[in-house]
């Protein structure tokens, strides 16, 4: 108990354990449908996008959050409007995403020869996060946005699970496939802008893809999937929060993927072979 | 002339690129470097195996920083971790089979950040070298000494020898894998061998490029000269000379400027991949238009 007494009368843990929650909510949400729409590539695009937005923001010393969600809301729109006709293969993904890498090492280094990016942290906790770290407005701000991702995933939850699954049928029913499929999209991104404060830019796909993962292999129905997703990713971010805290040498990003991954393989391994049909 | 600078005397430029012994050592490591990844990096963008290919750099990071932290050289714990990831991903496969498509996505998406957060695990454990941080994801041309130039050689004569020895079953069963098995070709074996060999290829592109810029050397030469010609051989050759080209331009480049190497090599690899395909849209528009225009 005194333990708890500790972790609430500090703010920056509060704040962490806060922010962290309502992230990890929209991760857990958006996440199990990137992984129903089989559009993990998309969350492994935004990892790379969120690096070199936030980075590029910083080295024309403008906010991190600007760049952040500009980059990762626009190009996840752009996806949406190329569409699964403008998909390549994995050779020129590939080969963009490299690119994309190396611009940021760029914005990285030009940030870091400047006099406010001295220190040379920015760039990785950028990378690797800081949910620690977070000021009470940063937390603020995370927190609302996440929980609108949450509000809108749930509101439209019903029809995306339609034109996810028979995308054919649903749009013969009225549904608005390709509104919906962009409106998804703009979400992710600004879940991965999100996420990215707390886990780190190479890290949120992990928080995207392991807890909806795993609840796909432990439940078959839906909405069932749906909360459990999101109940793993906040299960995860907290006993993550925990151990870092607990063990302080341990990164806390490293702590909520550790955990995350763990409850993935457990699923997996305490679930039959293809036992979903 | 101790600070470099550019000057139009190229000889002047050449002589000043070469002044110092780690430049040289840079210069020797990069050119092994590019002729295994290109070799390596041509059967693998024929393959379609360009996923494995980052997986094992993405997961030679954490092998490094494992390595720094228990205090051996870093160079055992690139080549050590792919070298098991490459040994884990031809054993998986199979026992995976027959799953959905998005979840294996999900595994292998989970597998990748668990890698990249136990990077960051151990440089923080190992504490505080950021700048060591930055060069094991974004690469660094800095600091190659003689003793690692040996070993990059060594890893990489014995990659590409082995990789001349399989050339042509490995062809004939990427190409055709039904009738190679047929035919007696140990495919499966073989599979295993290459992604083994794949493994040394991005342990050595991880440490010029960094972790997360492999691609730009392991897979922008052989799909840029794949767009350039369809015929094995001259692509082969095209692709080795490609990834020369890049490395050695990012290198002379990155010498004379304050950025990150890592940037330099991929814009380069980047640049040529898009002039490419741009030039071969444009030559199959055009010859389009003349097969249509010569009947009428």
């Amino acid at each position: 108990m005194s333990g708890l007494a500790a972790i609430v009368g500090q703010p920056f843990l509060r704040y962490a354990f806060l922010a962290g929650a309502a992230i990890a909510a929209a991760s857990g949400l958006t996440g199990y449908f990137v992984v129903l729409r089989s559009q993990v590539f998309t969350g492994d695009a935004l990892s790379h996008v969120a690096f070199t937005g936030a980075l590029a923001a910083l080295a024309a010393g403008a906010d991190l959050l600007i760049g952040l969600y500009g980059a990762c809301v626009i190009v996840a729109l752009a996806m949406a409007f190329l569409g699964r006709r403008g998909m390549a293969d994995d050779t020129v993904i590939g080969s963009v995403f490299a690119w994309i890498l190396g611009l940021g090492a760029l914005f990285l280094s030009v940030y870091t020869a400047s006099p406010a990016g001295a220190n040379g942290t920015s760039g990785v906790n950028v990378l690797f996060g800081t949910i620690f770290g977070l000021s009470a407005a940063q937390a603020a701000i995370d927190s609302a946005v996440a929980a609108g991702v949450c509000v809108v995933m749930i509101v439209i939850a019903r029809p995306l699970l339609f034109a996810s699954i028979d995308e054919a049928v649903a749009s013969a029913r009225r549904v608005p496939v390709r509104v919906l499929g962009a409106l998804f999209l703009g979400l992710v991104g600004v879940t991965a802008a999100a996420a990215t404060q707390a886990v780190g830019a190479l890290l949120l796909l992990g928080l995207l893809a392991a807890p909806a993962g795993a609840a796909q292999r432990l439940t078959a129905r839906p909405f069932r999937g749906l909360w459990l997703s999101a109940a793993i990713a906040i299960g995860s971010v907290w006993a993550g929060l925990l151990i870092a805290y607990a063990a302080p040498r341990i990164p806390p990003s490293f702590g909520i993927l550790a955990v995350a991954t763990t409850v993935y393989l457990v699923a997996i391994a305490f679930t039959p072979n293809g036992r979903r049909a | 002339m101790t600070v470099p600078g550019l000057s139009w005397n190229l000889v002047a430029d050449f002589r000043q690129l070469l002044m110092f012994p780690f430049m040289v050592n840079a210069f020797r490591a990069g050119t092994i470097v590019a002729v295994t990844a290109a070799a390596l990096g041509w059967f693998m963008v024929l393959r379609r195996q360009a996923f494995a290919g980052h997986t094992l750099a993405i997961v030679s990071f954490p092998g490094a920083a494992g390595a720094i932290l228990v205090g051996i050289s870093a160079t055992i714990g690139y080549f050590t971790a792919a070298i098991a990831a490459a040994l884990v991903i031809a054993a998986v496969p199979r026992s995976l089979g027959g799953r959905a498509r998005s979840s294996e996505a999900a595994i292998i998406g989970t597998v990748q950040a668990f890698a990249l957060a136990c990077g960051a695990l151990f440089v923080s454990l190992y504490g505080g070298f950021l700048n060591g941080l930055t060069g094991l994801l974004f690469g660094s041309f800095l600091g190659i000494s003689a003793s690692q130039v040996l070993v990059l050689l060594a890893v990489g004569a014995a990659a590409i020898t082995v990789l001349a020895l399989i050339a042509r079953p490995l062809f004939f069963g990427t190409v055709d894998p039904d009738v190679a098995a047929a035919r007696g070709v140990p495919v499966r074996l073989l599979s295993t061998v290459f992604l083994v060999l794949l493994g040394c290829a991005a342990a050595e592109v991880s440490q010029i490029t960094g972790a997360l810029l492999v691609f730009a050397l392991l897979v922008m030469p052989a799909a840029t000269a794949q767009q350039i010609t369809a015929r094995p051989m001259a692509s082969f050759g095209l692709t080795i000379l490609l990834g020369l080209v890049i490395v050695w331009l990012g290198l002379a480049v990155a010498y004379f400027s304050v950025y990150p190497v890592g940037f330099f090599i991929t814009t380069f690899g980047f640049a040529g991949y898009v002039l490419t395909a741009a030039g071969r849209t444009a030559v199959s528009r055009g010859r389009r238009r003349r097969a249509v225009a010569v009947p009428a």
